[in-house]
């Protein structure tokens, strides 16, 4: 593996013909795993198999029998994320670098335009910043911040035009970010006929408030104030409450950061039940806790900050590591969003006003391999599913991505399950001053990434260029979440009973009702013989419905003037 | 059993009946004991073997039959307008049908119109309930807006007026509904005073959402209403968040009208986490399904119609019964409301304004002995729990209600398991020209009834009741079987700041506007970077990130303050 630096750091960012051989390895995919060898050109894979014929003088790349795996996709990342007049410190070139660091070599990043401007400027901004500086593929997914109908114009075009296919939306951050019930079902509804998938930030946002101002009331101002307002069931309640509105939208849903035990069960049973719905831990989650919210250091207490919040429970990682291993949640992000201690000190003195945002995206892979593979929870084929494949089919970019195939994208990893390394910021590609997995021993890690079908990681060495990485259109409808939808669409059609006309008598109502005059007025009103004969008439409550298929009055025969008078009819219109 | 016909046409004040029931069994929720019951001036004043009573009393041979507290339905509304339209049932029929059926004590519903007064509603109930009540009767107050007054007339009616429970809604959107906020504040108000929450739990605005999807698709019939309040996902999504909003504020949280499996369903699990809630399915929940909203016949289909609607899945009215006998569900009330044909026909063309609700005063104790004890799902004393002592417990009323015990009101029904009654509209005492369960058969039923004393029913003479004899009970704040457990984890669930000592690292300074309009990595340019020493050794001295927190104890230099910190003092007063 003697690596001439293919890709000196001074290279000017146009794609030459790479040509690179993987030696040796075996291939694993989410579906199985194989020992062969892997050639690439072009950024695109060629071949797969052994003894595979190739040009000579190409440089080759000797995995000895190691993984060689799907670059991962980190599904949701904030770098360079502006807020309030400052950004994350991780920009699109730092933060992609640490991911290629991480074994991931695609990140979604995404695009929060201001409540009141335009979804597509921001959407233009996003792109710019992350053309100039990303190091690896990106995609955006795009967040609804406000609602209109010029909004739903710009999501239509996102989603036609612009290649976005995923939309969040904030049930929480009370007025600001936050959407009424009624909104939600209308995005939804929205979403689900043009094929997008929405992505929730499920939280409620109205409890929140109220708690929030009772910690402060309390003389609660320091970080754990942030976890006392923001119980995991708020979480779970919201989770809950999108999923029943997608369920009646019938529209595919995406939790993002699924944080407790408690929303991650919601998730689990809704499965269970049917709904189509995804479910995103993130590397906080499955890998640290609440409990550091008490530290009596403030700035440590205060990285940890970050919304839904960790749980205090220290057995959630655990549980959430089995429900990713038995395939109730499907995804894993980072959200990946860092603040510098100096940042997350402008909520010194109120713990609303700490930026939220722990770091993750470097630490991803290698978290899950320690936490689900290495503990037996989960096997190497479902690691790939939840690192990488999972994400690029609700994307809709399988099997360009998330899959080692003839003709995917030469985005892979060789992944070696014995390194060892500790996490510590002092080593982290992040531009971070702290880790929240500081100290902790990981077991697994890339030993080469190949992002492109360039070698960016050897021997310890990252290559990483600014400025290659790619915006990857996704198209809407993905299968993986459409095809159930689609189906249903067409069973779930609403059918009227018909019937004959009621030509009964109607009782006469003041729309002005104030409920004034007690008496029993009905019982002297016109109802009440005709209603009698109506009901020994035809009129039957036994039994089954199927037994009266015939209507009381055939259609044909009208009555003209119904028994009640028509007096009563007329006042209605 | 030649009664004397004590009452009769006579004046309200009624001269105290003496009465000994003998060789019954007494059942209460928490045992079933052969014992004779001695009753006067309308309260029990002896239980046991071989009483020594007066001569003149009018003896009842029970021959080992049931002897039960009377039923107390928790919900009715005799009196609720739709549209200003009362109800076919006042307090009078409401209360008549109630005891024809064992149900001694009713509680309805004042459902004041958004932006009314509670205290002119509550008084106008009562006096309609004073004059025309039958049996004894409390009041609900339903809560149809929120705004800092309502807080006052709360505090006067939880005080002086004897009120210790309050529904709000979750559904009803742009008129009775509450937002989250709302419904947060409504909590934390009633749990100082010691109130009982009651709930109707559908999420409104997705009910407004699908009903304008309906009718878009042309459907204007009663099937229009469950299709747009679809049970298993909006009614459990609502009691979900009740429950939620309810931790929250450690608030007791009763959902009235549970109608679904799924929010049946929700409630148990809730319990199961500690949660203190109440569930109370309905008479029409517990015996029939949402089926006949198909029904071909508009007006049969219109009857069904209540809110939320009853479940299309005719296995629901089992799991109902499962959970009532297994404690997951606690009372039952009827959700009695009913609207005549010609009522309910002001929705003929648009099922929006159909008229909401059901009978089931009168059939509720018989439906629950019929699919719950004589299936032997729940025993005689479940079925006493449920009907009555439950509720009793729940709304302050125990035990003066819902036990048979010296002091306790001489409310008692005789009951008979094996008695078979078909019912129909025609031999109801409702008003209605319709009944939700015609023809549906029921084992179990009174035998006699005894309401503050006197006999009221007997079968085969049928009812003898007097009109307004009914009296107004008041409740209590603060009932022990709610609130016990709710004042415990108040006091030790009382939430703490970490004491920590300031932070006095460097702040980043924030624009009072957020725009973001430099793109540039302006954080890197910050104080923060431009000092990193201060930070660095911020972290390297005692900020450490690793699992075990063995700095957590020691405060970071509370002692040592400084008085202008490494990043300097202008970051800091920007802050104000």
């Amino acid at each position: 593996m003697s690596g001439h630096s293919y890709q000196g750091k001074k290279n000017i960012p146009k794609i030459t013909s790479d040509r690179l051989l993987v030696k040796g390895g075996r291939i694993v995919n989410d579906d199985q795993s194989f020992y062969a060898d892997i050639y690439m050109e072009d950024g695109v894979i060629k071949q797969i198999g052994d003894n595979l014929i190739v040009p000579g003088g190409i440089k080759t790349i000797e995995a000895n029998g190691k993984m060689v795996i799907p670059g991962g996709i980190d599904n949701h990342t904030h770098f360079q994320m502006p807020y309030r007049g400052t950004t994350t410190v991780d920009d699109f070139s730092q933060g992609t670098k640490a991911a290629l660091a991480g074994g991931t070599t695609m990140i979604v990043d995404h695009v929060i335009p201001e409540p009141g401007s335009s979804l597509i400027e921001a959407f233009e901004q996003w792109r710019s910043w992350a053309d100039e500086k990303t190091c690896c593929d990106y995609s955006l997914h795009v967040d609804i911040t406000h609602w209109s109908d010029s909004v739903k114009q710009e999501v239509d075009t996102l989603l036609k035009e612009k290649g976005v296919n995923s939309f969040q939306v904030y049930m929480a951050y009370k007025d600001f970010y936050q959407m009424s019930n009624s909104e939600l079902y209308e995005i939804f509804t929205f979403l689900g006929e043009m094929g997008g998938i929405v992505q929730v930030h499920a939280e409620n946002g109205e409890i929140i408030a109220e708690e929030q101002a009772r910690m402060l009331e309390m003389g609660i101002t320091g970080p754990e104030g942030h976890v006392l307002s923001r119980p995991e069931e708020l979480e779970a309640e919201a989770v809950f409450r999108a999923i029943t509105i997608a369920s009646q939208t019938n529209c595919p849903l995406y939790v993002t950061r699924v944080m407790s035990k408690s929303a991650a069960d919601i998730i689990s049973q809704a499965r269970k039940k049917g709904n189509v719905v995804f479910g995103e831990p993130i590397t906080a989650s499955l890998g640290t806790d609440g409990t550091h919210y008490w530290s009596k250091n403030w700035a440590k207490a205060a990285s940890f900050v970050t919304s839904p919040p960790l749980s205090p429970d220290p057995t959630t990682p655990d549980y959430l590591n089995t429900l990713l291993a038995s395939g109730d949640l499907n995804v894993t992000g980072s959200a990946h969003c860092t603040f510098s201690v100096a940042q997350k000190a402008i909520g010194k003195d109120d713990f609303t006003q700490i930026p939220e945002g722990v770091n993750g995206v470097e630490e991803r892979m290698s978290l899950i391999w320690e936490k689900a593979v290495t503990t037996g929870k989960m096997d190497e084929n479902m690691f790939v599913a939840v690192t990488s494949t999972n994400a690029a089919k609700i994307l809709n970019l399988y099997p360009r991505k998330g899959r080692i195939a003839v003709g995917s994208d030469a985005d892979l990893v060789i992944w070696d399950s014995d390194a060892v390394r500790t996490i510590t910021a002092k080593t982290h590609n992040s531009a971070a001053e702290y880790n929240v997995f500081e100290g902790m021993e990981l077991r697994g890690a890339p030993s080469v990434v190949i992002c492109q079908g360039k070698l960016v990681l050897e021997d310890g060495n990252l290559h990483a260029t600014s400025g290659v990485g790619r915006f990857i259109p996704c198209t809407p409808f993905p299968d993986f979440a459409y095809k159930r939808i689609k189906a249903r669409k067409q069973l779930a059609i609403l059918r009227a009973v018909p019937r004959g006309m009621y030509d009964g008598p109607v009782s006469d109502f003041s729309p002005m009702s104030r409920g004034g005059t007690p008496s029993a007025s009905a019982r002297t009103s016109p109802t009440k013989q005709p209603v009698r004969n109506l009901h020994h008439s035809g009129f039957s409550l036994a039994g089954p419905p199927t037994t009266e298929d015939v209507p009381i009055r055939p259609a044909g025969r009208r009555i003209v003037v119904p028994p009640g008078g028509r007096s009563n009819i007329t006042s209605l219109s | 059993m030649s009664g004397t016909d004590h009452q009769g046409n006579g004046i309200p004040h009624l001269p105290s009946e003496r009465l000994l029931i003998k060789g019954g069994r007494v059942v209460n929720d928490d045992l079933s004991q052969y014992a004779d019951v001695y009753v006067e001036d309308g309260l029990i004043k002896q239980v046991g073997d071989n009483l020594e009573v007066p001569d003149d009393v009018r003896v009842l041979e029970v021959n080992g039959g049931l002897v039960i507290p009377g039923g107390i339905d928790v919900n009715t509304c005799l009196m609720k307008p739709h549209l200003g339209c009362p109800p076919v049932d006042d307090f009078y029929l409401g209360s008549r049908a109630a005891l024809a059926g064992g149900t001694t004590m009713i509680i309805d519903h004042v459902t004041p119109q958004p932006g009314d007064s509670l205290l002119e509603a509550f008084e106008r109930w009562q006096e309609s309930a004073d004059r025309k009540c039958c049996c004894d009767y409390s009041l609900h107050v339903d809560l149809p807006h929120w705004h800092p007054g309502v807080k006052d007339e709360l505090e006067v009616l939880v005080q002086e007026k004897g009120i210790n429970s309050f529904q709000v809604y979750m559904s009803y959107k742009d008129s009775l509904q509450m937002t989250d906020s709302q419904l947060y504040e409504v909590f934390s108000v009633l749990k100082e005073l010691g109130a009982v929450v009651m709930l109707h739990a559908e999420n409104g605005d997705l009910i407004a959402q699908e009903q304008r999807k309906v009718l878009s698709l042309g459907i204007t019939g009663p099937e229009g209403h469950p299709l747009s309040h679809p049970e298993e996902v909006l009614e459990a999504e609502a009691v979900f968040r009740a429950i939620t909003i309810g931790n929250r504020v450690n608030c007791p949280v009763y959902i009235t009208k549970v109608m679904s499996k799924t929010a049946a369903d929700t409630i148990t699990l809730a319990r199961r986490r500690g949660s203190v809630v109440f569930g109370e399915p309905i008479t029409a929940s517990l015996a029939t399904d949402g089926s006949h909203y198909w029904s071909k016949n508009w007006a049969k289909a219109a009857a069904y119609v209540t809110s939320p609607p009853l479940s299309p899945d005719p296995t629901t009215p089992e799991h109902l019964h499962d959970l009532l006998a297994c404690g997951d569900l606690q009372v039952v009330g009827s959700a009695h409301c009913a609207y005549s044909t010609s009522q309910k026909a002001i929705g003929k063309d648009d099922f929006t304004l159909i008229p909401e609700g059901t009978n089931g005063i009168e059939e509720r104790m018989g439906f629950v002995w019929d699919k719950a004890v004589a299936t032997g799902k729940m025993d005689e004393n479940q079925f006493v729990a449920v009907t009555s002592t439950n509720a009793a417990k729940i709304f302050n009323l125990y035990p003066r209600k819902g036990r048979i015990a010296v002091g306790s009101d001489a409310d008692i029904v005789i009951w008979d398991p094996d008695r078979t009654k078909t019912i129909t509209s025609k031999l109801q005492q409702s008003a209605l020209e319709y009944n939700i369960f015609e023809g549906m058969v029921c084992r179990g039923g009174p035998v006699v009834v005894v309401t503050q004393g006197r006999v009221v029913y007997e079968e085969g003479e049928g009812l003898r009741v007097q009109q307004g004899s009914g009296r107004f009970i008041p409740r209590q704040a603060f009932p022990d079987y709610a609130y016990q457990r709710i004042t415990t984890r108040s006091k030790v669930k009382g939430k703490q700041g970490v004491s920590r000592g300031m932070y006095d690292g460097p702040v980043y300074d924030v624009l009072a506007t957020p725009k973001y309009i430099t793109p540039s990595p302006s954080a890197k340019t910050s104080p923060t970077s431009q000092q990193p020493p201060p930070i660095r050794n911020l972290h390297q001295s005692n900020f450490s990130l690793s699992g075990a927190q063995f700095d957590d104890n020691i405060p970071r230099r509370s002692g040592q303050r400084i008085v202008a910190p490494p990043g300097g003092r202008s970051n800091i007063t920007n802050l104000g």
